[in-house]
């Protein structure tokens, strides 16, 4: 019970983009089309679930017993980094077509805040490391959600005739806007 | 002239998010009022020009190879600094930011000047650069902040203004409609 709980909280009452604002920019960059939607957020779930194991072993086993927990932001971030750079190495080596569909989003990973902020996340939430697998790939199937829904609106998009300033982000920005206000009406539900 | 340029340019014409929609996550959700803004803003300012300092100084010794991983710990540094110290003596900012502190270190602008500006320039332009980039985020943060808590509480800096106000602008919709509006205003007076 204690798992569904975590699991509808993290995908529609606290997605993770549009109502904890993590992860805005990918979301805004990679949501032109369906595909690449699909593909990026196939490459997030991928390291989230990953990077919230690793970060969690790091910060039980070793932060936390040789009271370094100031170290926690320098730690994480450079473990994401050479996780996510080991992920692609060895996709490359294991399997090229997988590493074809994602292969050009894991750079870009780095750098999305939805993995570093999920792994401290979880830190603050004190959960075990079950929860805390659970709540990554919740969190990380809330991100593609959002994510294939806003490249599914704005495929469509390009057939509107848009005025010439709201073009590109702003519009986008207020499609994610009505969005999120649709996501509002989850609230409630946990 | 030409350092003054070069602090003047993220002001306006390179403003890291109305122009070049740099470091979303913090510009959302950080600007429910016009002093939380700032705050964040600020606190990234020291991140930026501590960054773009220590980058810009030990370059020339960091093979090509490493400079990424190189440079993310030194930004990782600036902001455990600015982490402790805020929750040292600003510790009620320090809960509204919350995890957004940490956060920083992630925050595209931060690596980008680091990348695109400190690793080729000299440590004082980098440093004017820094303080610009830095000024211009924390400007943009605090103009948002402003417009979403007017609409949306009726205050401005906690003081009333008007009677009532649309909660949804400072809830997360209101946050992206907000933004939304601003860039494209900024698009049009641009054009």
């Amino acid at each position: 019970m204690e798992y569904i709980l975590i699991i509808i909280s993290a995908i529609l009452v606290n997605n993770i983009i549009l109502a904890q604002f993590l992860g805005v920019c990918p979301f805004l960059g990679v949501s032109n089309k369906v595909s690449t939607a699909l593909g990026m957020s196939g490459a997030v779930t991928f390291v989230i679930v990953l990077a919230t194991m690793v970060t969690y072993l790091l910060q039980v086993y070793v932060l936390k017993p040789l009271e370094i927990e100031y170290l926690r932001t320098i730690s994480f971030i450079l473990v994401i980094a050479a996780l996510v750079q080991m992920v692609e190495i060895i996709l490359k080596k294991i399997s090229p077509s997988l590493y074809q569909a994602l292969g050009i989003f894991l750079p870009l990973i780095t750098t999305n805040c939805a993995v570093l902020g999920v792994a401290i996340l979880v830190v603050q939430k004190d959960y075990n490391l079950l929860e805390g697998v659970v709540f990554g790939t919740a969190t990380a199937i809330g991100f593609g959600l959002a994510l294939v829904i806003l490249a599914g609106i704005r495929e469509h998009m390009d057939l509107v005739n848009i005025p010439k300033g709201m073009k590109g982000v702003p519009i986008s920005l207020i499609v994610a806007g009505i969005l999120a206000l649709a996501f509002m009406g989850f609230t409630g539900l946990v | 002239m030409n350092q003054w340029k070069n602090f003047t340019k993220g002001f306006i014409k390179e403003n890291p998010i109305l122009v070049l929609v740099l470091g979303t996550c913090p510009t959302l959700a950080t600007t429910s009022s016009a002093i939380n803004g700032l705050a964040m803003g600020l606190a990234t300012t020291f991140v930026l020009v501590g960054s773009n300092v220590v980058v810009s100084l030990v370059a020339k010794m960091i093979p090509d190879k490493v400079r990424i991983p190189s440079y993310v710990v030194v930004i990782a540094s600036f902001v455990t600094i600015v982490d402790l110290s805020m929750q040292a003596y600003v510790p009620a900012v320090y809960a509204t930011l919350g995890i957004f502190i940490p956060l920083i270190v992630v925050n595209c602008i931060v690596l980008g000047r680091a990348e695109a500006f400190a690793n080729k320039n000299t440590v004082l332009s980098s440093l004017i650069d820094g303080l610009g980039m830095g000024l211009g985020f924390a400007m943009a943060l605090g103009i948002l902040g402003a417009i979403r808590e007017i609409l949306g509480s009726g205050a401005i800096f906690g003081m009333k203004v008007m009677n009532s106000g649309a909660l949804v602008f400072v809830l997360a919709p209101g946050a992206f409609i907000a933004l939304g509006y601003l860039i494209a205003l900024v698009n049009k007076i641009k054009k």
